[in-house]
């Protein structure tokens, strides 16, 4: 591993300051990507911004019909959330499914999402749910803030400090893991939202996506007989050693199902 | 019984040490002046190296010396060597055997062959160092798969003209041929029996030493037989005397056979250590584990199984193409020879069997022994080919096995593939497996899955194993290179305690306590006041080590044997000093006593006595201290049945194994708690073969299942609550009646589960693993 300056500043402020003084500098949240990628040295930042210290981007609150979540909340605290279990039964179990007992007692929401991992499981979330990430710069739309593979609408430098889940009416996410990495080879979350259905894949293609031909079927009729006759296309779908395309677009549909159902 | 005699469930006195993170393994001994080697691995599959620049990396900071290939040959260290000779076809009396430096000469044949080593005052220095060798490669095409490695126009080695290590046969062709001519079926069958990385928990490690003063080595090594690694490294790698070499394997963190091997790095930082005067450090980072572990299985095989009209066996013909991978490991060429073929009888009285056999050269890890070595790819190919016999002439499988069993009035049972079997009775376990397993009740559960949507699947295993390797002059016909002995050395110190030595070693079978307990009842010594100590080769006498599970069988049979001679010198003190007859001398729970008197003394007594030989047989050696070797006169032959019973889903493939029952006959069993865990880990390994692992190289030999991103290891969730039973027919050729359990789960579950599977989804196979994509496309295909 190379080496790196290493940086822990106490206030959001602070945590800007630091990455831009810096040549090549990397925030650093719970670490599950970032440091094993730098293990391997894949990754050799110049300086690490450790975002641990900041109090302000922990936490969690339930207020005006929305859940928000600071960034560096840990996935076993989104999960083991009263406010969230209460609110969002969905996101909390999503939380549960992530990794594994160390991963989530380190690995962050807000690391999750600005890494964007094609087959993390906090983007199907935020889409499904039409979140709203708050930076230290501006809001973004969960529907614009995902771009691509690994590609977030995030500029150099900017932070993610809270993300804001307004509360369905009713949802569910149902994961199908892949049985090494037990990432997602196909998540799909589902969510009567104030806005309609909303339907997010991830794990199937280059990055999570809004399901739209499922939306309209569930739009019309919100019950698992209502997807019988859809068909998800595999063009486009990853292929892999751990799954064809075919296998992935019958698990976005067998898990839209799923969700549906679980959705009661 | 005792409580912690033969029989009895002790509790591991080894758990303390390991739960509590006090175990010692090699990564955690350091040595005063340490420094640390990093291996250059070649990131091609097959190419020649034009040059090495080693400049660059020689002038990082820290670096203590780049050495290479040419290095070590101008030392005269010798290549790695494979023990055992494979005679072929056709009067060949020798397999081709490519020459496999520890660093490479000219050529590169894996991904991850060592090209060169840097050793640097640290493990990041040498690491920096290791990325600074210029390695200027030409890069060849590679030759990756097993079943046209011998058609490929590619030759990776001069000596192995068509990629070929050997083309072996065993039993009698024409015999074969005929059955097959009066057979009223034949069941054809192809199975892949997939690539397997062992995956010990702790990666392999060396650190060597060479002090100058006294002109000794000793090298601590992650070692199943560190005997072994010690006679090898200095016969035939030549880099220091045996008698100047002492190995050391301390704590073993799991093994399934990657640990007998003698791997480059160990030779290479032996060889180093005393060039740079300096003792020298490697542990393997997981991801090199990966790479350059001696992988396992990896067979291509055609069986056609002839019966006649009762569904009696009448032959059996297989054809088998075995990966050995880009050089031989140390045991590479027995493994799918006579570890292999030599099974292909299982419990049954087939009559006529043939078998060939062609080891192949490819462009990917050496492949040798892993957990069952050959045992788990002969069962899985016979029980498959049996099952799916079954399945065509609609006989219920379980009947058609006990058909076809040896019948337990019939042994010594002469096979017709070199073994000979000495005890069974594999309808008592087929019986006890199909109650246990509620077999009667399938039916209904059958009918209740397929009401929820999903279906159901029930698998059968009857397996048999050789263990306890082996009579030496019968593996030393078949090629072998070594005797398999194995050695004892007890002890008794003058205060009453026992120090017990042999030549086997733990890597997590519980030596420290089965042995104890084995002492404790033929010594009548207490547990606590036993130790037990192995993998030094500076203590204990020379043995052959831990695999094949050969520990209990062959060295607890030498321990037996010391402890004889133990309680036959006791009686002759005892004899003097109640003043009696020798035959007069009874011995029982550690006390000698004069036949039909109350004159005793405890074994304690007597061994302070020969060590204070103040008032003593006249003539006798003092002390109480004595040594056994233990040559078998046979294999050992465990057997037992496996009925998995699996939950399809059909709408992902997810199966679920809802039902897992194990009957295994054992012979003598010491501990059954310790036995059990064995069974649990065992099946959980063949589980793990059957439904997640596989170790995959792409076209161009890069391993693309290098991690645990993309490997996929079994974990507890992936595994049912085991019910395990037992059956005995105690082993009348060893004094303890035993048998062997540590590979026996790996060896029985593939096929159970795969019967099983394809049993729920209504197919005639599904490969290995079957992942849930596999399973779905098989659901779909039944559809």
């Amino acid at each position: 591993m190379n080496s790196f300056e290493y940086h822990r500043p106490g206030s959001v402020t602070d945590a800007a300051a630091a990455i831009s003084g810096a040549d090549d500098g990397k925030f650093l949240a719970g670490g599950q990507t970032l440091l094993a990628v730098m293990k391997l040295g894949l990754a050799a930042p110049s300086d690490l911004v450790d975002l641990g210290g900041i109090a302000d981007l922990k936490g969690i609150q339930v207020k005006g019909g929305a859940v928000t979540i600071g960034a560096m909340t840990t996935h076993a605290e989104v999960n083991s959330s009263a406010d969230v279990q209460g609110a969002i039964p969905a996101l909390a179990s999503l939380a549960s499914v992530i990794g594994d007992r160390q991963v989530r007692n380190s690995g962050t929401l807000g690391g999750s999402l600005a890494n964007n991992d094609p087959a993390a499981d906090y983007p199907a979330a935020i889409l499904a749910l039409g979140a709203t990430i708050t930076t230290d710069k501006r809001q973004i739309a969960a529907d614009d803030f995902i771009v691509g593979l690994f590609e977030t609408a995030l500029e150099e430098g900017e932070m993610i400090t809270s993300v804001s889940f307004p509360q369905p009416s009713k949802a569910a996410y149902k994961k199908f893991k892949q049985p090494a990495s037990r990432f997602a080879l196909v998540g799909v979350f589902v969510a009567q939202t104030p806005d309609g259905v909303r339907v997010a894949v991830t794990g199937a293609s280059s990055h999570a996506h809004r399901a739209e031909v499922l939306e309209e079927a569930l739009g019309n009729d919100f019950s698992p007989s209502a997807l019988d006759s859809v068909t998800i296309p595999a063009d486009g779908l990853n292929s892999d050693i751990h799954a064809s395309a075919e296998y992935r677009a019958n698990l976005v549909k067998v898990m839209a199902i799923r969700a549906v159902e679980a959705c009661g | 019984m005792s409580e912690t005699g033969i029989g009895a469930a002790v509790k591991r006195t080894e758990d303390q040490r390991f739960l509590t993170g006090a175990g010692n393994f090699v990564d955690d001994i350091n040595l005063r002046g340490q420094s640390y080697a990093s291996f250059v691995r070649s990131p091609h599959a097959h190419a020649k190296i034009k040059g090495i620049n080693t400049s660059a990396a020689a002038a990082m900071p820290g670096v203590l010396a780049v050495l290479t290939g040419e290095e070590l040959v101008a030392d005269g260290i010798g290549p790695l060597i494979c023990g055992w000779n494979i005679a072929g076809k056709h009067g060949v009396e020798a397999h081709n055997s490519p020459p496999h430096h520890a660093l490479a000469v000219g050529k590169v044949n894996y991904v991850g062959d060592h090209v060169a080593v840097v050793i640097a005052d640290t493990k990041a220095e040498a690491d920096d160092g290791a990325e600074a060798v210029e390695v200027d490669y030409e890069v060849l095409t590679a030759v990756v798969d097993t079943a046209t490695a011998q058609d490929n126009t590619i030759q990776i080695h001069d000596e192995a003209p068509a990629n070929l290590c050997y083309d072996w046969e065993i039993g009698d062709a024409e015999a074969t041929d005929a059955a097959f001519a009066d057979a009223a079926h034949v069941t054809t069958i192809e199975v892949i029996n997939n690539r397997l990385i062992p995956n010990a928990v702790e990666p392999r490690a060396c650190l060597a030493e060479f002090n100058k003063g006294t002109g000794d080595w000793t090298l601590y090594v992650t070692s199943q037989n560190p005997h072994l690694h010690r006679l090898v490294i200095s016969a035939f790698n030549q880099v220091a005397p045996e008698h100047k070499l002492r190995v050391i394997a301390p704590d073993v963190g799991g093994g399934f056979g990657s640990k007998i091997f003698i791997y480059a790095e160990e030779v290479v930082c032996t060889w180093a250590t005393r060039k740079i005067g300096r003792p020298i450090k490697w542990t393997a980072q997981r991801s090199e584990s990966f790479l350059s572990d001696a992988h396992g299985r990896d067979h291509v095989s055609k069986a056609e199984l002839a019966l006649d009209a009762d569904g009696k066996f009448l032959g059996l013909r297989v054809n088998t193409k075995a990966n050995l991978g880009a050089y031989l490991s140390t045991f590479a060429t027995a493994v799918p020879t006579y570890l292999y073929a030599t099974l292909l009888a299982g419990n049954y009285t087939t009559p006529a069997i043939y078998c060939d056999v062609q080891g192949v050269f490819t462009n990917t890890a050496p492949v040798d022994a892993l957990r069952g070595a050959g045992r788990p790819e002969a069962t899985y190919l016979l029980e498959r080919a049996v099952e799916t016999a079954a399945r065509e002439l609609k006989i219920d499988p379980a009947e058609l096995r006990r058909r076809n069993y040896i019948q337990p009035d019939a042994f010594p049972y002469q096979t017709p593939v070199v073994h000979q079997y000495d005890i069974g009775d594999y309808g008592a376990s087929l019986d006890k497996a199909c109650e246990m397993a509620d077999v009667a009740g399938f039916d209904a559960r059958r009918k209740e899955s397929e009401a929820n949507g999903k279906r159901r699947g029930l698998g059968y295993s009857s397996y048999i194993e050789a263990c306890g390797i082996a009579p030496s002059a019968a593996v030393g016909a078949l090629g072998g290179g070594v005797g398999l002995y194995e050695s004892a050395d007890i002890r008794f110190n003058a205060t009453g305690n026992v120090t017990v030595m042999t030549g086997t070693h733990s890597q997590g079978q519980s030596h420290q306590t089965t042995f104890a307990q084995v002492v404790s009842e033929q010594l009548g010594v207490p547990m606590e006041n036993i130790e037990v100590v192995e993998g030094d080769t500076d203590k204990g006498p020379f043995g052959m080590g831990t695999y094949g599970s050969r520990s209990l069988v062959v060295g607890g049979s030498a321990i037996v044997k010391a402890a004889d001679k133990i309680v036959a010198k006791g009686k002759i003190i005892a004899a003097h000093s109640l003043e009696a007859a020798e035959e007069d001398i009874e011995f029982a729970d550690g006390i000698f006593t004069v036949k039909n008197t109350n004159k005793s003394l405890t074994i304690g007594e007597v061994a302070f006595t020969a060590y204070v030989p103040h008032n003593y047989p006249e003539g006798l050696e003092p002390g109480l201290h004595e040594q056994a070797f233990y040559d078998p006169v046979n294999f050992s032959f465990p057997a037992g049945v496996h009925i998995c019973e699996v939950e399809v889903d059909p709408a992902t493939g997810e199966t679920d194994i809802v039902r897992y029952t194990a009957v295994d006959d054992f012979g003598t069993i010491i501990n059954p708690m310790i036995v059990e865990g064995q069974i649990h880990g065992g099946i959980g390994q063949g589980v793990g073969q059957a439904m997640l692992e596989a170790a995959k190289y792409d076209e161009n030999g890069q391993l693309v299942t290098g991690s645990y991103m993309d490997y996929t290891m079994p974990r507890a969730d992936d595994l049912p609550s085991f019910d395990v039973g037992t059956t005995s027919t105690p082993s009348p050729l060893n004094p303890l009646g035993a048998k062997g359990c540590g590979e026996a789960g790996a060896i029985a579950a593939p096929p159970a589960v795969i019967n099983a599977i394809t049993d729920a989804c209504g197919v005639a196979h599904i490969e290995m693993p079957a992942t849930p994509e596999k399973v779905w496309q098989a659901c779909q295909a039944a559809e």
